[in-house]
């Protein structure tokens, strides 16, 4: 249940953007997510609205971009898809995976108000 | 509450205050930190009303007041705001001001995790007593509730100090800073970050440790690496614990070691009873060696 958590973070991050570019309301908050990134997507949806409620992001709309999951695969050199990270790579059955995407958890754009 | 932890609201606590006694320590640790967070509210709120009173009220009608500056009729002054940021910036921030810390005063941090019950208090307290004042260790312990974690500690000699997370379920940077500022670690010491017992929360939080060290028992299952796999692919680490149990247990030893390699091909792998004994001097070896590392470079080494 860090999903809480994060959603603080991203409460904190909207106050400290609203204080310095000066707006009042965000109507909607962009992230970005990827599958590796430890974040179950119905928690944090769940806690966001809890959390935003009675801040300048209350009844925002919450919009998640996930990115795919990638690695470097070190017998094909080249980069795989993959679902989890022990994953085999697709194409040789090799275990020796680099994740190299999939962790991404950040805020990539807010509209305000 | 301040900074990442959200889920434990204002109960976190940290031993060690001036004051002395838990109970005061508790509320004037619960205090300050409460403090600083309505601090925040504080600047937020006050900032807006004035805002709203003094520039753009909605009584004075002020339609260049928005955020464009200026009124069109039929355009909103919505806007993007661009921000590619980080959502646990500000944990790892805290992590980047401990990891420096750690690095000017030369001490080894460790964040040991594990699932509840693995044996990290008890492979800790057999370690420092191996160690036998070889090293200066100290423990910083993370639990929902009570210290008794860090009384097991401190009746091996070693300072240690307890973190207690209230609701929150794992340790991150922040605690982490102020309990160092509390324990006061020697330069060139050890310092033992024992996570809440948790395998999934605490691999996202950095704490500014130099590894992370995953503590698995053999009476768990040989698929946790495979079932947790975010701790077991950021951990430098796995200490297999109680091995002495092997044979009275199904476990699939070198199953599980496997496991933790298709997570994380690089992890290293050490088999330890903390009960027996066995094993120890291994995990005793690799402290050295990453005690060494963190002296490499550093004043310290040369007066040793």
């Amino acid at each position: 249940m860090h999903e809480m958590s994060i959603c603080e973070s991203i409460l904190d991050i909207i106050k400290e953007q609203s204080r310095t570019q000066g707006f009042t309301r965000v109507d909607r908050v962009c992230l970005e997510i990827g599958p590796l990134a430890g974040v179950e997507i119905d928690a944090l949806e769940f806690g966001f609205d809890v959390v935003m409620r009675n801040s300048v992001a209350e009844g925002a709309k919450l919009e998640i971009h996930q990115s795919p999951a990638e690695a470097w695969c070190m017998q094909c050199a080249k980069t795989v898809p993959i679902k989890q990270r022990f994953d085999a790579c697709g194409e040789c059955g090799s275990y020796q995976l680099q994740v190299t995407g999939g962790e991404e958890l950040r805020i990539k754009e807010l509209e305000v108000n | 509450m301040c900074n990442v932890c959200g889920c434990s609201h204002g109960e976190v606590r940290i031993e060690g205050d001036p004051a002395g006694q838990k109970q005061d320590h508790a509320q004037s640790q619960a205090h300050s930190h409460a403090h600083d967070h309505a601090d925040h509210h504080h600047h937020d709120d006050h900032g807006h009303s004035h805002d709203h009173h003094h520039h753009h009220g909605e009584e004075a009608h002020d339609y260049g007041a928005g955020p464009a500056g200026a009124s069109v009729p039929g355009m909103s002054q919505a806007r993007m705001i661009k921000l590619e940021q980080d959502i646990l910036a500000k944990n790892n921030s805290y992590a980047a001001s401990n990891r420096q810390y750690f690095s000017n005063h030369s001490i080894l941090a460790l964040n040991l995790v594990s699932s509840p019950g693995s044996g990290k208090t008890t492979l800790l307290v057999r370690t420092i007593e191996e160690l036998n004042g070889s090293l200066d260790a100290y423990v910083i312990e993370g639990d929902q509730q009570t210290s008794a974690d860090a009384e097991r500690i401190r009746a091996t000699g070693a300072p240690a100090i307890q973190v207690n997370t209230g609701k929150g379920c794992h340790l991150d940077g922040h605690m982490v800073g102020h309990a160092v500022e509390h324990l006061r670690p020697q330069d060139g010491g050890v310092l033992f970050i024992e996570n809440v017992g948790n395998l999934v929360c605490p691999a996202s939080f950095d704490l500014g440790e130099a590894h992370k060290v995953a503590i698995l028992s053999v009476t768990e299952g040989e698929d946790k690496p495979l079932k947790y796999p975010d701790m077991f692919a950021a951990s430098n680490l796995v200490l297999i614990n109680k091995v002495d149990l092997l044979p009275h247990l199904d476990f699939d030893i070198d199953q599980a070691i496997a496991n933790a390699r298709r997570v994380n091909p690089a992890i290293k792998v050490l088999k330890v009873s903390a009960r027996t004994g066995e094993g120890m001097k291994a995990w005793l070896q690799w402290l050295t060696a990453a005690r060494t590392m963190v002296l490499a470079g550093h004043q310290l080494a040369a007066s040793e």
